[in-house]
């Protein structure tokens, strides 16, 4: 029977530890247990065996750190098919008449993806993928990922399992007492994760006993349409009279482990500290359980790396300023690459309150595909919001989709049959809910019943495509309504169908309505409610817009999604003072009211208060002005008093930032003029390979800007190959390295090296905590800066 | 002898506020910068863990070898740090990845926050090793020795690679090493601690053994 089969119908035992076994044989710290499937092939046999003889119907090979990081290519090999020898040879010696099969069993890199660690995530993929291949190439009968502790590397593991084989795959995650995985991931965001891409069990293992576990598997078993698996550890390690001891013995073991049987759990094992004396318990107290059948859930979920979000309960906000549409800052933004500017959109629409991130990065002067590549990297570093891939590009949407770290929104699919060929495959392999708008090769139906007729024809391509309509939302197209009067009136008769005949759920992206009105709030607003009357599952919209946020709020509280009216309550009071949003913390600052000018709000660093009165400044003063007469006379003041120590680093920064407001309103003034920036020079920085520290570069970055330098910032752990690259393209005459360990300083010293070799004309100017003067020079280095207002210093007379 | 690795959660250790003050290279703060470390403190707060995994070794000495039995290191400095000492603790602490987020996030929106968030980071690492090194006095009823971590003298950083066998951190507290032998998260830290038996030792400065003299952030000592 093939493992697939056989899960389908049976309760599947798997093995139990393997690593606390090997101890006891003599296995010592820091030692690779993976070698001893070509050193001790006796004891690994046997105690696979053990294994099989206590009951376990797969025993997973000894492989869990076998991966070309830790070995090379040729070891690897060896292991892997020593590994699966050992576990194919006791499985035909073990006397168990049970069905019995081979797992690969895969554990964690041991390495941290980037961007916190180093490890990209497609060579994690490459690095997983060479351990399938040659699982499957020896003959495994499945594939066991396990003990993961970061989503995106759980991630990289079943995409190079899906990609390199057709076996079964069971996921397990290791969660930590706080039930999330290491880099924040809950169980129902693995779910959502998982399942889309395809895994055909989910569970957890490691790190706690049965116990501690109960509330990981309840959410599991919750939210699953897959079998749950659990493996946990015999409790948690101590030292009795110098001997390991585990807390929860196996009968105490069997019985935890027997409720999570009952509770619907189909796949169960051991892991840390369980023998095969676990097994043999486990296997006689779940004995005459019949494996409870797999509710199929049907719910829409997409996930970010920390949670997932449902759709059908509260109406969900999905914030839509990240699309260039209509926004020349934004526009202008992506055509510089100021990844600042479009977090700064994320991060500001997450405060008010918006539950997905619309990301659409599509320009005719860019790479949209490196651009979302990019934008979707940099956002699911830092904010946990589950984001909707915005593209008509497919090629784009790939890269996006296998780049991002849970179960995206997508947008969008249509009624065409291009757009169904295209799309659906990719949300089959990657996973994610689908927009579908209701338009299709004939245009967009001017009528409600022509666009649930496309809805419906979208729904039967997707089902032959193994999408369930849950994973399909329907976008029944918000038209101008000073075009057509009753355009609103189709959309939302088409949505109300969509909902009540089909079952699915529905998104609008709302302000559309209004195209060409003035005062388009009052509309959009109106319609807004009107749809959500309507059965209108999730918006997109902006979440600046009081009159829309008002209505969010009103509705839930008028609909029972708010209890108590808590949530209105707490935003009721902001309602009234909205237009001055911008009423922050920074007028309770002390010292604010003594401000009178924008040189003293900029040494003071109040930063919003700078920006105001450069506003009202830019009214009857010229942009340079302003910048000489109050802007940098106040920054010289303030790193004149840094380099005389009256000045620390913090209050530095704060009026650096202050200063940076200010620049971003003579920014915003000159965009409509014809007058243009005056730059003092380009400069190059940039944290060397290797090296993951960036605060430093990031300071040198935002005062060398302030002094009216423009700065192309590279990032960190940069290649020198790529840095002299951007020196010879864009002709720069100074570049700045930052390196903070000994470890990272030969990287600076081969930049350095290159950059005279080729471009000789450039300088350098290198800082960081373990330089100094003497090392600087010693690596060919130009100038050592002990800190940021050296290097400004630098840069001044570089440029002189 | 035992070698089991031995992982343990923490409770947040007591904040130190002029402790962050002086990582962030402030030596006096007005009201503004105090409100600022406040603010970030209650964003970082919440998202903080405090993990260890540890293992007790034997160690002897000759002033130019530590031999740890399954771990031999040569480095003069750390055999002077454990002079004497029969036992020592490795450990590895992370107060985990959340805040590396933060320091990530603002670090390219605000500058000034970021090195707020780095600075909390730092003491709060160093509390949660100082919070570790007291709760191993307590239960084994031993003395520690100051910590002595990879790069500390003479101590080769090339050593994580062996830490990180023997911890297996990666497995235990998800503390991942480098190809630059950087330790991700960042606020993470691995040292070996030296055990005394019976009476206290000399009065604990983490920036005792430390021979840079011009150093910003050298503690002064009282």
């Amino acid at each position: 029977m093939n493992f697939r089969d056989f899960l389908k119908e049976n309760m599947v035992y798997l093995d139990g530890g393997m690593g606390t076994l090997l101890q006891g044989f003599g296995l010592t710290p820091g030692e690779f247990p993976e070698r001893w499937n070509i050193s001790h092939p006796e004891i690994i046999t046997k105690i696979h065996k053990d294994y099989f003889d206590a009951g376990s119907n797969v025993v997973s090979t000894n492989t869990f750190g076998a991966n070309c990081l830790k070995f090379s290519e040729q070891e690897l090999e060896e292991i892997i098919k020593a590994a699966v020898e050992n576990a194919k040879r006791a499985r035909d010696e073990s006397s168990s008449k049970k069905e019995k099969f081979v797992a690969l069993d895969i554990g964690p890199t041991g390495k941290l993806l980037k961007p916190f660690g180093d490890l990209d995530f497609e060579n994690a993929v490459e690095v997983f993928a060479k351990t399938v291949w040659l699982g499957a190439k020896y003959g495994v009968d499945l594939i066991l990922i396990e003990t993961m502790n970061d989503s995106y590397e759980t991630k990289a593991a079943l995409l190079a399992a899906k990609e390199n084989s057709g076996l079964p795959v069971l996921v397990s995650n290791a969660y930590g007492e706080d039930k999330k995985l290491m880099t924040g991931a809950s169980p129902s965001a693995m779910v959502a994760l998982l399942e889309g891409m395809g895994a055909d069990a989910i569970g957890a293992n490691c790190s706690l006993g049965p116990a501690q576990l109960r509330e990981v598997v309840y959410e599991l078993l919750d939210k699953a349409s897959v079998p749950v698996l659990v493996k946990p550890n015999a409790g948690l390690p101590k030292v009795v009279d110098g001997k390991t001891v585990f807390d929860v013995d196996a009968s105490e073991f069997a019985q935890e482990v027997t409720e999570f049987i009952r509770q619907g759990v189909h796949v169960v094992g051991g892991c840390c500290g369980t023998t095969p004396a676990y097994i043999s318990e486990l296997v006689k107290s779940s004995e005459g359980i019949s494996p409870k059948p797999i509710s199929c859930k049907k719910t829409t979920v997409v996930s970010s790396y920390t949670h997932a979000v449902e759709f059908g309960k509260s109406p969900i906000l999905i914030g839509e300023r990240i699309n260039p549409t209509g926004k020349k800052r934004l526009k202008q933004a992506l055509i510089e690459q100021d990844m600042e500017y479009i977090l700064t959109e994320g991060i500001n629409q997450q405060e008010k309150g918006v539950h997905i991130l619309d990301v659409n990065v599509g320009l005719p002067e860019i790479n949209e595909k490196e651009m979302l590549e990019s934008a979707v990297c940099e956002l699911q570093a830092v904010i946990n919001l589950p984001l909707q891939i915005d593209t008509a590009d497919f090629e784009a949407m790939e890269s996006a989709l296998r780049l991002y770290n849970g179960k995206a929104l997508i947008n969008s699919v249509n009624g065409k049959k291009e757009s169904m060929e295209k799309v659906f495959p990719l949300v089959k392999k990657y996973g994610g809910v689908v927009v579908a708008l209701t338009l299709d090769e004939n245009g967009i139906p001017n009528t409600a019943k022509g666009r649930f007729q496309i809805a419906e024809k979208i729904l039967e391509t997707a089902k032959k495509f193994g999408i369930d309509k849950k994973n399909i939302i329907f976008d029944t197209l918000a038209m101008t309504i000073s075009a057509d009067n009753f355009a609103a009136r189709e959309t939302l008769g088409a949505l109300k169908m969509i909902k009540e005949q089909l079952g699915c759920h529905t998104s609008l992206g709302v302000s559309n309505v209004s195209f060409g009105l003035p005062n388009r709030d009052a509309v959009n607003s109106t319609f807004f409610a009107l749809a959500l009357e309507n059965g209108l599952s999730a918006a997109i919209m902006n979440p600046h817009s009081a009159d829309m946020m008002k209505t969010y709020y009103s509705y839930r509280a008028l609909s029972g999604f708010d209890e108590n009216c808590a949530d209105y309550i707490g935003v009721a009071e902001t309602f009234a003072q909205v237009s001055v949003a911008a009423a922050t913390d920074e007028k309770k600052k002390s010292g604010i009211g003594e401000v009178a000018t924008l040189a003293q709000a900029i040494e003071k660093g109040f930063k919003e208060k700078a920006g105001e009165i450069t506003a009202e400044l830019l009214e009857n003063t010229l942009p340079l002005e302003i910048v000489q007469n109050e802007i940098i006379p106040a920054l010289n003041k303030v790193g004149e008093g840094f380099e005389n120590k009256k000045v620390y680093l913090p209050q530095l920064l704060m009026s650096a930032e202050a200063a940076k407001g200010a620049f971003e309103k003579i920014k915003d003034f000159m965009k409509g003029t014809s007058e243009k920036s005056v730059s003092k020079g380009t400069i190059i920085i940039a944290t060397v390979k290797g090296d993951i520290h960036d605060i430093g570069k990031n300071i040198v970055k935002l005062l060398l800007e302030n002094y009216g330098f423009d700065v192309i910032d590279m990032g960190k752990d940069v290649p020198p190959e790529n840095i002299v690259e951007k020196v010879i393209e864009k002709e720069c005459s100074l570049v700045g390295l930052s390196a903070l360990m000994t470890t990272t300083v030969p990287a600076m010293e081969e930049t350095i090296r290159q950059l005279k070799k080729v471009a000789p004309w450039c300088k350098t100017v290198v800082g960081g905590a373990v330089l100094t003067k003497d090392y600087a020079e010693k690596i060919g280095a130009d100038k050592y800066a002990k800190d940021a207002m050296e290097t400004v210093r630098y840069a001044e007379e570089v440029f002189a | 002898m035992n070698s089991l690795v031995i992982t343990k959660n923490y409770d947040a250790p007591p904040f130190c506020e002029k402790e962050v003050l002086r990582y962030s290279g402030c030596k006096e703060a007005d009201e503004n910068i105090i409100e600022l470390l406040r603010v970030c403190k209650i964003e970082a707060w919440e998202k903080l863990s405090y993990k260890v995994c540890y293992v007790e070794l034997e160690v002897a000495t000759d002033g130019e070898t530590c031999d740890f039995g399954i771990l031999k290191i040569k480095s003069r400095d750390l055999s002077k740090n454990l002079c004497g000492c029969e036992r020592a603790i490795l450990f590895s602490a992370t107060v985990g990845i959340e805040i590396d987020r933060l320091i990530a996030k603002y670090g390219r929106i605000s500058p000034t926050k970021a090195l707020m968030f780095q600075a909390i980071g730092a003491e709060r690492i160093e509390a949660l090793c100082d919070s570790f090194c007291e709760d191993i006095e307590k239960e084994k009823n031993i003395f520690l020795r100051p910590r002595f971590s990879p790069g500390y003298g003479d101590l080769n950083i090339l050593v994580q690679k062996d830490i990180s066998a023997v911890l297996n951190f990666s497995k235990k507290i998800g503390v991942t090493l480098n190809d630059s032998l950087l330790l991700s998260p960042s606020k993470s830290v691995t040292a070996f601690v030296g055990i005394v038996e019976g009476k206290d030792p000399a009065p604990k400065s983490k920036c005792e053994t430390c021979e840079k003299k011009d150093c910003m952030f050298k503690e002064v000592q009282k």
